[in-house]
């Protein structure tokens, strides 16, 4: 065998969540990624956000199309059912699987190739349809598999590991998602796990699609001066421009930061996103001004971070379409075909 | 010489002018007379203006095929006049508008000239210049009313349920349809010699198209998500899911208990259908032959990762775009083959709409007994067209076969899980569905995988997936419908073979050639792979005529691959131009071999 599992090991130390489980429980497999990979580090947040919301694994299906971040659902949840499907089409089968049962909470894995060049459409339409998910990107704006050429996610400029510069202008996720009618657009850094995990919980608490684009270095191809998708790089220019905390539906809401700096946004399930500005202008529940301003900062170099845009009037696929409360999974047979009367009712009309 | 009840007419007109609701109308009377009539559009890929043909065969003896030899053409549409004068059988009959006068090039000394002034009466009679040009059209049905005694009660009685609710609609048409009769009547001699007697053949029988059946059909086989990027000629089929889930599947508040996904494209359509089908869903998209090109990868990720889907194919004239508003039978090796790597799938090929609505049912049953994407191959002329076919029958005991899906009491009492293991031996594993129990957790992958759902790049492991998956298919074959089979009229050592939409056509043929003293075994594949009848047909006969509807022979090359036949005994009959195939094709095709021989 050419995987291998990682045993479960009975640690009854550990902390424990809500219903019982304790972090081990939201593992997977050993991380077949290179050391120091920024994937794993995401995978490790995904994982304390699973963990902190307390859902339980197997009500999870967690989707992926094709390269290293796709490879990553393995890594997480290993009692939730998992898909690594065909390269920039797993927006596709998550719709399709929303569809039949929007009971579960579905995570999609991707990457700057399988979302910004060849499952472009797919990511699109996906954000159109607000399909009630949530949606990483795990951004290193290189083909690692194939050993290094740009993604379109690679900014002008930027050079390769044997020196060569991009001339393309880079598609960035984020703005794309916001120009498409996304209800829930973030930046992170796999760097900070304290930014990113309450980012994700509030991305799995939305009802709608909620993208989060995570600049993950690649440290094989794309970690060399010269690249702005390096670790050093990051770290150096991301600005985090709204913090965002996700306070429990049970909690009490307290504001202790200066006004005009916080945001309450309560979300579907009564939860709460409480965003901590650091810019005293930037609105994050404003399409039009947020795409503005991250525009701005970016021309001065700065690569923004933080839950850039939530919208506070979600309306998913599901309710979209009209569709009943049970999963469509769930309905019985018999609520389904109209039977034999029916049949000999209807052919008056084909004569 | 008069021929009551079994002639053929063709009507000319500009797309966009609402003439098929005039065709549809002579259709339905006609059927109501109880007499047998098929109807074969005839489009553009257009929306208004290009010429469209409306063809209408009445048959006593039932015969559904197209029908070459048209007795009497309605020539409305200038820019095709020419070709639709020269279209007419000697001694046969040309209505005209004569408003304007004829054109003397294009007269045939062999044709009987009819003229109705149809624009001048419906610019008397009626203002505005779309009403005008909509009750032309029914005005020529009251002129053939007249012309070949379609009992005017009867249309009557048709106007009234249609337009029921809107008496100055059902005024109108009517006015329409008596100023066409009463012209027809007084100035030409009514009724020809080729007209219509009441039969009571069609008590029992309906006039659908394939694509309302299949549609109908995925209502009936449970099917709850349907996913979809239009393409003609398969887009009714979606409409008329929609319409029949409106109407069936919708509760008291409005709520839907189907969901339609409209899909950025064909790639996406089957990716929803498969996302679904692992959820737990019927599912299924319909499409044409660029949408199958297109759907490849995905199929392939269905059939290794074994995955339910059903894929309605309306076939069209390929290659490319081809003739969108044409049929054809050009992707039976598409289908079959379809995905790269070593792949085969199931397929059915119903012959008609009543079929169409059976197999629906039948693929979603293989698709998840199976667990791999089914093909429903039809085509724009079963899809499309209106078709006489007996009632549809539902047998209320049908329950939906699931195959093997563990519930959360069977996980729960089992030791462990494993997605692809062949438990049971006939190569068909178990499967489970997300959300159901933690121990029915897998993953499901397009890469390579062992039998216990883990990744390897181990060769005995890979093959021994691959093998399993093979067998399962091959097991298939005895599962989907069985070929129809009609032995000739005495014992022979010829047969013939068909598929999908050319039965019409080969079953009158073989009745013609029969009086010839030809007689033929026939036979029909209704699914792929084919079952050990076929290669037993194939054995029994020393020549075997293979009809379909593709340059280059697709099911011939089926069959020789699929059963090891020599090829030389598969004689090859092909039509493939884009019209239905009629029963003059199968004749020439098989005249042409036993002439030679003799």
């Amino acid at each position: 065998m050419t995987y291998i599992a990682k045993p479960k090991v009975h640690a009854p130390t550990l902390t424990k969540n809500e219903i019982g489980l304790t972090r081990r429980d939201y593992e997977g497999t050993v991380s077949t990624l290179c050391a120091g990979c920024g994937h794993d580090s995401i995978t490790a947040a995904i994982i304390q956000a699973f963990w902190e919301l307390s859902i339980p694994p197997y009500k999870v299906a967690k989707l992926s199309g094709i390269g290293c971040s796709s490879k990553t659902p393995t890594y997480f949840l290993r009692e939730a059912h998992g898909f690594n499907s065909v390269h920039g089409r797993m927006p596709a089968l998550m719709s399709g699987a929303n569809a039949a049962n929007g009971d579960i909470t579905y995570i999609g894995v991707s990457g700057d190739g399988d979302s910004l060049s060849i499952g472009f459409g797919q990511f699109g339409h996906a954000i159109r349809r607000n399909v009630n998910a949530l949606y990483v990107l795990e951004n290193n704006g290189v083909y690692g598999l194939t050993k290094g050429q740009f993604s379109a996610a690679a900014d002008k400029g930027s050079t390769s590991k044997k020196g060569e510069a991009n001339t393309m202008e880079p598609i960035d996720g984020c703005l794309m998602a916001l120009t498409l009618g996304a209800t829930f657009v973030a930046r992170s850094f796999s760097g900070d796990k304290a930014q990113l995990v309450p980012i994700l919980k509030a991305g799995l608490a939305h009802k709608g699609l909620a993208f989060v684009d995570v600049i993950s270095p690649c440290v094989t191809f794309n970690d060399h001066e010269g690249s702005t998708k390096s670790y050093a790089y990051t770290r150096e220019h991301n600005v985090e421009i709204v913090h965002a905390d996700f306070v429990p539906p049970a909690e009490e809401i307290t504001a202790d930061y200066a006004s005009g700096t916080l945001q309450n946004v309560m979300m579907h399930d009564g939860s709460w996103v409480r965003l901590r500005k650091f810019a005293q202008e930037y609105d994050a529940t404003n399409r039009d001004t947020a795409y503005a301003y991250i525009r701005a900062r970016q021309r001065e170099g700065e690569v923004l971070t933080g839950l850039l845009y939530i919208s506070p009037d979600s309306q998913d696929m599901h309710t979209q379409m009209g569709t009943v409360e049970t999963p469509l999974v769930q309905l019985p047979y018999e609520s389904l075909c109209p039977g034999n009367a029916e049949l000999q009712k209807l052919q008056a009309k084909f004569r | 010489m008069t021929r009551i009840n079994d002639f053929a007419f063709k009507i000319a007109t500009p797309n966009g002018t609402g003439s098929s609701s005039a065709n549809g109308l002579l259709m339905q009377a006609i059927f109501r007379m109880g007499v047998p009539v098929t109807g074969k559009n005839v489009f553009p890929s257009n929306i208004q203006g290009l010429p469209t043909w409306y063809e209408i065969r009445v048959s006593k003896d039932g015969y559904t095929a197209r029908t070459q030899q048209f007795d009497l053409m309605l020539a409305l549409n200038a820019q095709t006049y020419q070709k639709d004068v020269a279209e007419v059988r000697t001694n046969g009959w040309l209505l005209y508008d004569s408003t304007w006068p004829l054109e003397g090039s294009v007269a045939r000394a062999d044709v009987t000239y009819l003229g109705v002034p149809l624009s001048e009466m419906v610019n008397g009679a009626f203002k505005g210049v779309r009403e005008r040009i909509l009750m032309k059209n029914i005005a020529y049905v009251g002129a053939l009313a007249a012309l070949l005694e379609i009992d005017t009660d009867v249309i009557r009685t048709l106007l009234k349920e249609k337009f029921g609710r809107k008496p100055a609609l059902m005024d109108s048409n009517q006015k329409a349809v008596d100023l066409g009769y009463e012209y027809a009547k007084t100035h030409l001699g009514a009724p020809l010699p080729i007209h219509l007697a009441p039969l009571d053949l069609t008590k029992d029988a309906i006039l659908i198209d394939g694509n309302t059946s299949s549609g109908l059909g995925c209502v009936y086989a449970g099917a709850t998500v349907g996913a979809w990027y239009p393409i003609t000629p398969s887009t009714s089929l979606m409409e008329g899911f929609k319409g029949f889930c409106d109407k069936f599947r919708k509760t008291e508040d409005g709520k839907k208990k189907f969901a339609i996904l409209q899909a950025e494209d064909e790639l996406a359509a089957i990716g929803m259908v498969i996302g679904a089908s692992w959820a737990g869903a019927r599912a299924f998209t319909p499409t044409s032959g660029p949408g199958i090109s297109l759907m490849g990868e995905f199929v392939g990720l269905a059939y290794y990762a074994e995955i339910p889907a059903v894929i309605f194919d309306v076939q069209r004239t390929g290659p490319s775009t081809g003739m969108p508003t044409r049929t054809q039978q050009g992707d039976l090796m598409l289908c079959a083959y379809a995905s790269h790597g070593d792949t085969r799938h199931i397929c059915l090929y119903p012959s008609d709409p009543r079929e169409a609505f059976e197999f629906a049912v039948t693929a979603f049953d293989l698709a998840e007994r199976f667990q791999t994407p089914v093909f429903v191959l039809s085509d724009l002329d079963i899809g499309m067209n209106d078709w006489m076919v007996p009632k549809l029958e539902w047998d209320d005991s049908y329950r939906p076969d699931r195959g093997k899906v563990l519930s959360a009491a069977e996980l729960e009492q089992a030791k462990q899980f494993y997605r692809y293991l062949d438990v049971d031996g006939d190569g068909i594993p178990y499967r489970t569905l997300p959300g159901v129990h933690p121990k029915g957790a897998f993953f499901t992958r397009g890469s390579g995988h062992n039998k216990l759902g883990g990744y390897t790049e181990d060769d005995v492991e890979y093959a021994d997936v691959m093998e399993r998956i093979s067998r399962k298919t091959q097991n298939a074959a005895q599962a989907v419908p069985a070929p129809f089979v009609r032995k000739g009229s005495k014992a022979t050592t010829l047969g013939l073979l068909t598929v999908g939409g050319c039965h019409g056509a080969c079953m009158e043929a073989l009745d013609l050639l029969a009086k010839d003293g030809i007689a033929l075994d026939y036979m029909r594949v209704r699914g792929f792979p084919f079952g050990d009848e076929v290669k037993k047909f194939l054995d029994a006969h020393e020549t075997v005529f293979v009809v379909e509807q593709n340059r280059d022979g697709q099911l011939r090359s089926l069959l020789t691959l699929e059963t090891g036949v020599p090829p030389a005994k598969l004689s090859s009959v092909r039509y493939w131009g884009g019209f239905p195939m009629s029963a003059q094709h199968v004749i020439a095709g098989v005249k042409a071999k036993i002439e030679v021989a003799a």
